[in-house]
């Protein structure tokens, strides 16, 4: 078999490193293995015999990116473990600090890491160059987000605010304020994004994923709803473990999560919207339908403009949290130990998030389970890789391991945040 | 407080659970009752892309990252990246997303860097999730840290600072 490594190229520091084989045989692509680092693993022993009011702050610690998702599904699973019902303005406070986390991410994956590859540019400094105002928009956007983490998680980065039960502290609406006019400025600008991008070129691929995420009787969903799908799948989210396994596959390190009964399925924007496209406002809709997306949509590349659209969602639901807001007198409801085991899932800007944790009598984890967005969708981003590289044989290897970072970053996987993140070796038989 | 002093800022960046990665914010909380009164001494992890926001109004930043080891972990560079870009291969990227020499590039691009940015960068050893600082960039947090608190305090007081490392 004729092996060529085509480039090696990957920062020190970067969390690991994605790797791709693609094998080649009589002209057909044979197999297809992607590799990508998975930190949560580490963390799940660390988090055993630890008290369950630790696992908000450990799990944030897991992604500089999605540190919400980690608490938001955390704090769940601890209610449900332990009987505790939050809602009302603290539950709203949840999703207005989801919201924050989806514009930072959403705006850093759609403007800076995706974009470029759509218009042939190595990288968003290269881009910010012609497409100026563009970038200015994303990190407008992005700077949003980053107030509402502020004030509602209590800083930008790894927020420390959120508790079992509710928060430390609650903000005042005169606290709020600001942040609104900064959140309409953000929708002016999010909506030029979702205009932006959806007049990218758009590779050709259409496939027939089966679909997974949360929905909600009412809302589109952040954290809280059954666990559903295209093909019939609609669960409580304590029965996850019932439906779904993680595997272990020869070629990576990391666990596939596949649904026992079918295989690969697809988390993430593109999940999120096929199955909760009705419940988008009325003018996001039309603003999708505008930007070319019809209520289902299978191409992933398009993914891009669903982020957009997502992003135009954040700032209009942040925005109605904040007209409605009222502060709560308590910034949480109270919460005692006893030991049970609970589940919890939300939606990350990536994908659904699940946790499980068993508890003592004391309030101890004695164990902790965290199945991340991207090693639930690893099976099927291999799977459109294979369909990539099956239509881009013909092309040279740069340009072909770019058309699979291309569809990796599909996925905004946690590894797709470093340019150029792909060691991809070519055996071609 | 110094007119000068509330333009000034200065922010250690980095990663405090993977090992070196650390070292910004250490040499940030070593800053701590150091600098005069006005001067904002912060701390920030995850993406690079807040610095651009960060500094947006402010006349001199000084940032304080680790770099991968060239030569001798806990070695102090001070680059000024307004006269050229940072070098690539002291990889001030990131553990995640886009890093210090993005952000300075990206603020070029968009004409929004500061009118001074100086850049610490500190050779690092160790990187991975859960370790400690190595000893020898331990040892450099002090020693930035003076460095650091020398350049602001012959900036608040108006002098053509040199502070070398």
């Amino acid at each position: 078999m004729a092996t060529k490594r085509i480039r090696v190229d990957y920062l020190a520091r970067v969390e690991g490193e994605g790797a791709l084989d693609l094998h080649i045989r009589d002209g057909e692509v044979d197999k297809v293995r992607l590799r990508i680092f998975e930190p949560p693993r580490f963390f799940e022993a660390l988090l055993r015999g630890r008290a369950f009011t630790e696992a908000p702050d450990i799990t944030a610690r897991i992604c500089g990116i999605c540190p919400v998702a980690y608490q938001m599904s955390s704090v769940h699973a601890m209610e449900d473990a332990l009987g505790v019902v939050v809602d009302g303005e603290l539950r709203a406070l949840r999703r207005l600090l989801y919201c924050g986390e989806w514009l930072e991410s959403h705006a850093l994956h759609v403007v800076m890491l995706h974009a470029p590859d759509f218009l042939g540019y190595p990288d968003a400094i290269q881009m910010a160059r012609e497409h100026g105002d563009a970038v200015r928009r994303g990190l407008a956007v992005k700077k949003a987000g980053n107030e509402l983490l502020r004030l509602v998680g209590g800083r930008e980065i790894h927020p420390i605010n959120v508790r079992v039960g509710g928060f430390y502290r609650v903000p005042s609406r005169t606290e709020l304020a600001p942040v609104a006019e900064e959140l309409k400025q953000a929708r002016e600008h999010a909506a030029e994004i979702l205009r932006w991008v959806a007049g990218f070129p758009f590779p050709e691929l259409e496939r027939d994923y089966e679909f997974v995420a949360l929905r909600h009787p009412a809302e589109y969903p952040f954290n809280e709803g059954r666990i559903v799908s295209n093909r019939g799948l609609d669960i409580a989210v304590a029965d996850y473990p019932n439906e779904f396994e993680e595997r272990h596959v020869a070629h990576s390190t990391a666990l596939h999560s596949v649904l026992k009964r079918r295989g690969s399925y697809h988390v993430g924007p593109l999940a999120r919207y096929n199955l909760n496209f009705d419940r988008l406002p009325p003018d996001v809709q039309a603003l999708a339908r505008e930007a070319g997306l019809d209520p289902a949509c299978r191409n992933p590349f398009r993914s891009i403009v669903v982020r957009a659209v997502e992003l135009l969602y954040a700032c209009e639901e942040a925005l109605r949290i904040i007209g409605d807001y009222r502060p709560p007198p308590m910034p949480a409801v109270p919460v005692e130990p006893r030991a049970g085991v609970g589940h919890g899932c939300t939606e990350a800007p990536r994908g659904s998030l699940y946790h499980c944790y068993r508890l003592d009598a004391d309030g101890t984890i004695l164990e902790a389970r965290i199945v991340p967005p991207t090693s639930q969708n690893q099976g099927t981003i291999e799977d459109d890789l294979r369909a990539i590289a099956t239509a881009g044989l013909d092309l040279p290897d740069d340009a072909l391991r770019d058309r699979c970072e291309q569809g990796i970053r599909n996925y905004d996987p946690c590894i797709s945040c470093s340019t150029h993140f792909l060691k991809l070796r070519v055996h071609r038989q | 407080m110094s007119p000068r002093a509330s333009r000034i800022l200065v922010v250690g960046v980095g990663n405090r659970d993977c090992g070196d990665d650390g070292i910004g914010p250490l040499v940030a909380d070593r800053l701590a009752g150091r600098v005069p009164a006005g001067v904002q001494v912060r701390a920030l992890g995850g993406d690079m892309l807040a610095l651009i926001e960060m500094w947006s109004g402010r006349d001199t930043v000084i940032v304080i990252d680790a770099a991968r080891a060239m030569m001798q972990a806990g070695r102090i560079h001070r680059l000024e990246p307004i006269l050229e870009p940072l070098p690539r291969e002291l990889a001030l990227g990131s553990t995640h997303a886009l890093g210090v020499a993005d952000a300075v590039e990206l603020a070029r691009a968009l004409d929004r860097l500061p009118r001074r940015l100086v850049v610490y960068a500190v050779e690092g050893a160790v990187f991975e999730v859960g370790a400690r600082p190595s000893a020898e960039a331990a040892a450099a947090v002090e020693a930035a840290a003076g460095l650091i608190a020398a350049e602001v305090d012959a900036l608040v007081m108006g002098q053509k600072e040199q502070a070398h490392a």
